[in-house]
């Protein structure tokens, strides 16, 4: 185990160097000249060279980059340019609605893909079973934007249920309506990972019901279900956790265009307003930090894996 | 005895409800492309107040929108972005698929190696993050939107297919071939290639699909089409503000769209069905369902750009 620990660590500080590097290139490298960029067409050369200085931009490139990645480690940002803010602050401060509205809907998908998915593979022939297999394949082809403003359109102005847009300005210190506005975008997100979710545990529990072991405990008496709650399950909920960091992931950039779509002050909205003001140095870190937060996950759910799956420690004996 | 000859891969596919269903959809995207090049009921971008939200007519089929612009006419010429967008995408992620997953596969080790670990943190990389951060330093537009989508599915694949690689190059019939004095390459393009194309063009298709609802998604952000070029993506933000007053109006972009992806989707499906001449035509329900999980793992991979299948497949039995 720990020599797993040792090189997923490993691989996962590697990530995170050539992550950075390629988004540092990207954003401070190939544009050509940053400071220009930034002040835009307006700004006088004077103006461009204060910039330039301001942002330690005619240091040499090695320096830069490094300076950025160890400043990243330690929660040292910089400020931005068009706010004056330290980005630091601004990030944590984003991260308070996008990381519950990620968690949100990667709790509404696991709601609506775990039960259903299972139920789906147990009755395969039923009628509808086979429904819910279609609306799946359907739901995983509608666009996110679409899925949202047709739930505006229906829980907001139709029922009036939910806010149409928006987030409380005193922010979480209400939790009832920051938890309302948050529903529609999470429960927008949520079905639609939900439904590539759905396919993924139906063919895991189709898969465990065809399994030898699973002919094996009904041979000795079990029935199908019990054989299947007793022997299957365990393994078809060691693949969705296999499965989390990935739906973390794909929850975490669907945030991006949800938060657009119903106004909320989070880190997507930011990212992109950001990109519009070309604060470009605010995109690096963003981009880092969203990044950086998928690599992480990703490699504690490798570990998680690790630790949940008797067979991959049986196999680590052997070794 | 007799047999009937078994029907050819394309005959499977025609045959299947599925392929003839996405085949024909397709089918539609491509001629109103094309045809929109030459024909048109309206102007797309002609505006005028005195033709706001008109309701549909002989005149304009799905009536106006909020500037008297033709719906009809913008949603037909918005399907050139993503005619546009789908092949841009296919290519540069075909080639890039392929090429990574030959290099990273079946190339010497100090090659291989390091390739294998570009790819595993490019994966990592969603490519709509990939796509603002091109678009933050390069301006938007649909090259941005091509090169992001190729460049991420592109590692998707790549992934997949070096995966097959590695696998067919330890069968019997490919160390025979080497042994009977075929060069690496005859050996790559005789059996190899050939070998790994079903799963090549499944993934494709996938990405195709894809390619559209990342198009989408980008054009809605802004970073996608500029104003004045008609797309599905911009249709569904430019209808936003009044979608409480006038809601039909956001339905065409959004049907359209899906339509289109679940044309792809399925035609991934059908395709897989076709082309494996290992299942030959005949699967049970559960190896047809087992099966689209499988890849449905990529697809997933695809859409949050991190590595498809978990490590190992669902119900893995060792």
């Amino acid at each position: 185990m720990s020599r797993f620990l040792l090189v997923r660590a490993l691989t996962l500080a590697l990530g995170l160097v050539v992550a950075s590097a390629i988004i540092f290139a990207a954003l401070r490298l190939l544009p050509g000249d940053v400071a220009q960029i930034i002040g835009g067409t307006q700004a006088s050369p004077q103006q461009i060279e204060a910039l330039r200085q301001q942002l330690g931009l005619d240091r040499p490139l090695l320096a830069q980059y490094l300076d950025w990645l160890f400043g990243a480690a330690t929660g040292r940002l910089g400020d931005s340019v068009v706010t004056g803010t330290p980005i630091a602050t601004e990030i944590a401060q984003k991260a308070q609605v996008t990381v519950p509205l990620t968690v949100y809907s990667l709790v509404i998908a696991l709601l609506v893909a775990v039960p259903l998915g299972v139920l789906g593979a147990y009755r395969r022939h039923a009628p509808t079973s086979r429904l819910m297999s279609v609306l799946g394949v359907v739901a995983a082809a509608v666009p996110v934007v679409w899925a949202g403003l047709i739930g505006i359109v229906v829980f907001s102005t139709w029922l009036g249920w939910l806010p149409a847009q928006g987030f409380p300005r005193s922010g979480w210190e209400s939790p009832l309506s920051a938890i309302r506005s948050l529903t529609l975008p999470a429960l927008t997100i949520g079905l639609i990972e939900g439904a590539i979710l759905f396919r993924f545990v139906k063919s895991a529990t189709l898969g465990a019901l065809g399994a030898e072991h699973l002919r094996t405990a009904m041979a000795q008496g079990r029935t199908r279900l019990q054989a299947l709650i007793g022997h299957g399950l365990p393994g078809v909920g060691l693949s969705i956790v296999s499965m989390l960091g990935l739906q973390a992931a794909a929850l975490l950039v669907g945030a991006v265009v949800v938060e657009q779509l119903f106004a909320l002050p989070g880190l997507g909205r930011m990212l992109v307003s950001d990109v519009g003001n070309r604060d470009l140095i605010k995109v690096q870190s963003t981009l880092f930090v969203l990044t950086g937060v998928i690599l992480i996950l990703g490699a504690l759910v490798d570990v998680l894996h690790r630790l949940m799956d008797p067979r991959l420690r049986v196999e680590e004996d052997q070794e | 005895m007799t047999r009937s000859a078994p029907p050819t891969a394309r005959g499977r596919l025609i045959r299947s409800p599925r392929g003839l269903f996405s085949l024909v959809v397709l089918a539609l995207l491509l001629s109103a492309a094309l045809i929109s090049l030459v024909w048109l009921p309206d102007d797309p971008n002609f505006s005028s107040a005195y033709r706001a939200w008109l309701p549909p007519s002989p005149e304009h089929w799905l009536g106006t929108d909020g500037s008297g612009r033709d719906l009809a006419s913008r949603l037909i010429a918005g399907s050139r972005v993503t005619v546009l967008v789908v092949l841009g995408a296919a290519v540069v992620s075909g080639a890039i698929g392929l090429v990574l997953a030959v290099l990273a596969g079946l190339g010497p080790r100090w090659v291989r190696e390091p390739l294998v670990i570009l790819i595993d943190v490019l994966i990592a990389f969603p490519t709509l993050l990939l796509a603002i951060m091109l678009a933050a330093a390069y301006g938007s537009g649909i090259p941005v939107v091509v090169a992001a989508v190729g460049i991420g599915f592109g590692v998707a694949i790549g992934r997949v297919v070096r995966a097959e690689l590695r696998q067919l190059a330890r069968e019997d019939y490919v160390l025979a071939a080497r042994a009977a004095g075929l060069s690496r390459w005859a050996v790559l393009r005789t059996h190899l290639l050939p070998g790994v194309a079903p799963v090549f063009t499944v993934q494709l298709s996938l990405s195709m699909g894809l390619a559209i609802l990342a198009e989408a998604g980008l054009s809605y952000l802004g970073f996608g089409a500029p104003p004045s070029v008609p797309s599905w993506g911009r249709m569904l933000a430019e209808t936003q503000a009044f979608i409480s007053v006038h809601p039909a109006v956001v339905l065409w972009p959004g049907l359209a769209i899906t339509l289109t992806v679940l044309a792809f989707t399925l035609l991934g499906d059908a395709l897989r069905e076709a082309l494996d001449p290992r299942l030959g035509g005949e699967r049970s329900a559960a190896g047809a369902d087992a099966g689209s999980g499988a890849t449905l793992g990529t697809a997933t991979g695809l859409i949050a750009g991190l590595p498809g299948a978990p490590p190992d497949g669902p119900g893995v039995d060792r």
